[in-house]
């Protein structure tokens, strides 16, 4: 047996922009363990619930992290809602889930980015982060934030949006879409990206269902699964197939990314297309009494938003399971036997966000 | 169909074998958490298979320990961990035990009391 | 402007933060924003690094990571805290695992609000730190002639 060394990685990495910190145990080249540290970013937020009105909560909520922040903000307040058991408007349906896609496209860009430079491909990194500046335009546009957007509330949304914004995002969406393809070209067929993805982290369908793993993770493992369609906000009513591939390799999570991206356009297409007149928000009263466990498709994958309520304004327990949290364990899977170099490209095709998962 | 989501209140001697059956169902873990009641724990485990959820409920006292799901589910040691550290469930046998170490936070037990 | 200034190289942590100012901070490095357009580079070593951005609160776990960066970055150093977190704490003040702001830590010399900052801001604040940095590097260059002056009079009295 070769002689074990230890390498600490992270928790300040060029590669990755958030604080991680493993214990990589290798022979030679080769990582034979690896053993995650956290808790650089956890704050303590699900226990400020206790303290804080369940209709302020959702600013919390949505801090939890800022590249989730809609999703967050969203799943708090849909279970708020279910335990409350409040319809909302179906124009505030729509408007979740337009804002929802777009929430996809911003994320799965950056991931895209943040791949490409971890290759070493600055221009490409570039490229996306430049792409992804258009949406979040839009988003300025329709909500006034970039990254954090506070238009959720239970009971509906709190902004309108008009004519001009809409035909403005679907502009966006066809000028997206167009300048996406020499990008996703890049991606799938460029030698020097394909030689590092294909068959890197192999991860077969009942391994991944046994780890736990969620979202992008699981779908390119062969899995079809897709919170989207349990039915909430607008989905019932919009057509779409979950994108599953089953190479389960970093190249097939990285090739469905981009197929999710097209999805999301055409979601987005379709959910203005059908946006009903009407109202935006329903007067919320009372407070909840109740628990429910509420599931959401985050760009990242599955999230959990369990709400315990006791008929109070403050709530007794507030419990959020991110994607990461339950593609970390996969991820040491793949960890084991990769060679060190592969290491910081393993982390990032799981799309790790440490802030969702510490908290 | 509306998918399944449902709470199944559980207990203590019937609580492994369930997760047994479960995990030879080929159940997926969704997540694990814990809430506080006076002088009581609620936990709750989900399972999920396609868009079904269920949820196995624990309640157990203060300081009764608590068997780890990692011996079926590896990858539950990292939540199992949290609610170890932050309400001070007593959680024993969990692979990869980080002895209340993993989020390395200054006050013990923060959700254990209110407020 | 010295040398130093026409090109400083920036190092970026994140504290305890929600990622939200992170790809602000990130997002002003890339096309549209444009940090490079005055010298500055992105850089993941803080031995090569002459302004540390830090966003989000301080919490027990990360006091000691930022206290390292800080004390492996050379002198002259500029701190500039992105975000309503890393300047008081924030949101996230009243959380049981959050000290408050950057300056509990390290000294903070460019406090840039705003919950998440825009990259507008982020480059605002940068550019007062390049004026910052200038301001040290003289008074380090003058502190260092002046002991090289005490040094000078001793040689002086050896001829």
């Amino acid at each position: 047996m070769a002689k074990q060394s230890i390498v600490p990685f992270g928790p300040q990495h060029p590669v990755l922009p958030e604080p991680v910190h493993l214990d990589l145990v290798l022979e030679d080249e080769v990582v034979v363990g690896a053993v995650p540290s956290i808790g650089f970013v956890h704050r303590g937020l699900e226990k400020l619930v206790e303290t804080k009105d369940f209709k302020n909560y959702v600013y919390i909520a949505e801090r939890v992290c800022g590249i989730c922040s809609f999703g967050h903000g969203m799943g708090y307040c849909e279970a708020i809602e279910r335990v409350m058991n409040v319809e909302i408007p179906p124009r505030a349906k729509y408007l979740r889930t337009i804002w929802m896609e777009m929430s996809r496209v911003h994320s799965h860009l950056l991931w895209l980015g943040l791949l490409a430079d971890a290759l070493g491909f600055e221009s490409l990194f570039m490229q996306s982060w430049r792409l992804r500046e258009k949406i979040l335009d839009v988003f300025d546009l329709m909500t006034g934030g970039r990254v954090i957007f506070s238009v959720n509330t239970p009971g509906g949304v709190l902004k309108d949006v008009d004519g001009d914004m809409l035909r403005q995002l679907l502009r966006t969406v066809d000028e997206l879409q167009k300048e996406l393809r020499p990008v996703a070209d890049s991606f799938l067929r460029e030698y020097t990206v394909g030689s590092r993805l294909h068959g890197l982290g192999v991860l077969g369908p009942e391994q991944a269902v046994e780890l736990g793993a969620v979202g992008p993770m699981l779908r390119a493992s062969g899995v079809r699964y897709d919170a989207r369609q349990l039915g909430y906000a607008a989905y019932p009513e919009l057509d779409f197939e979950p994108v599953v591939l089953t190479e389960g390799d970093s190249y097939a999570r990285c090739e469905l990314r981009l197929r999710e991206l097209t999805q999301s356009f055409d979601l987005i297409r379709q959910a203005v297309g059908k946006l009903p007149e009407g109202p935006i928000a329903v007067p919320v009263k009372g407070n909840p009494d109740g628990e429910y466990f509420m599931r959401i498709e985050q760009p990242r994958g599955e999230a959990v938003y369990y709400v315990r309520a006791n008929g109070t304004k403050f709530l007794d327990r507030f419990r959020l399971r991110t994607p990461t949290t339950s593609n970390i364990p996969p991820m040491l899977e793949l960890l084991h036997g990769c060679q060190l170099a592969d290491v910081a490209l393993l982390i990032l095709t799981i799309d790790p966000c440490i802030s969702c998962t510490e908290r | 169909m509306e998918p399944i989501n449902e709470i199944i209140p559980i207990e203590m001697d019937q609580f492994l074998s369930t997760v047994i059956q479960f995990k030879m169902d080929k159940m997926r873990l969704v997540q694990i958490c814990a809430s506080r009641l006076p002088g009581q724990y609620e936990l709750s485990y989900c399972f999920a298979r396609d868009l079904d959820m269920w949820t196995l409920r624990l309640t157990v006292d203060e300081n009764a320990p608590v068997p780890s799901i990692t011996q079926m589910y590896p990858c539950a040691f990292l939540q199992e961990n949290e609610t170890a550290e932050l309400f001070g469930v007593k959680i024993e046998n969990i692979v990869n035990d980080y002895q209340n170490r993993l989020y390395r936070i200054d006050r013990e037990t923060p959700f254990k009391e209110k407020g | 402007m010295g040398k130093l200034a026409k090109s400083p190289w920036l190092l970026h942590y994140d504290g305890s933060s929600c990622n939200g100012c992170d790809i602000e901070v990130l997002a002003c490095t890339t096309p549209v924003y444009d940090i490079e357009r005055f010298g500055i580079i992105n850089t993941g070593d803080p031995f090569q690094a002459d302004i540390l951005l830090i966003t989000g609160g301080i919490n027990s776990q990360s006091e000691s990571v930022v206290k390292q960066i800080y004390s492996q970055m050379p002198n002259p150093k500029v701190v500039v805290a992105v975000g309503i977190c890393a300047c008081t704490g924030g949101i996230f003040k009243t959380c049981y695992n959050i000290k408050g702001g950057v300056d509990t830590v390290i000294p903070v010399d460019v406090y840039v609000p705003g919950c998440a900052a825009r990259p507008q801001a982020i480059i605002d604040g940068v550019v007062q730190a390049l004026a910052l940095l200038e301001q040290k590097r003289a008074d380090y260059a003058a502190q260092r002639r002046g002991v090289m002056q005490e040094g000078g009079i001793a040689s002086g009295a050896d001829q």
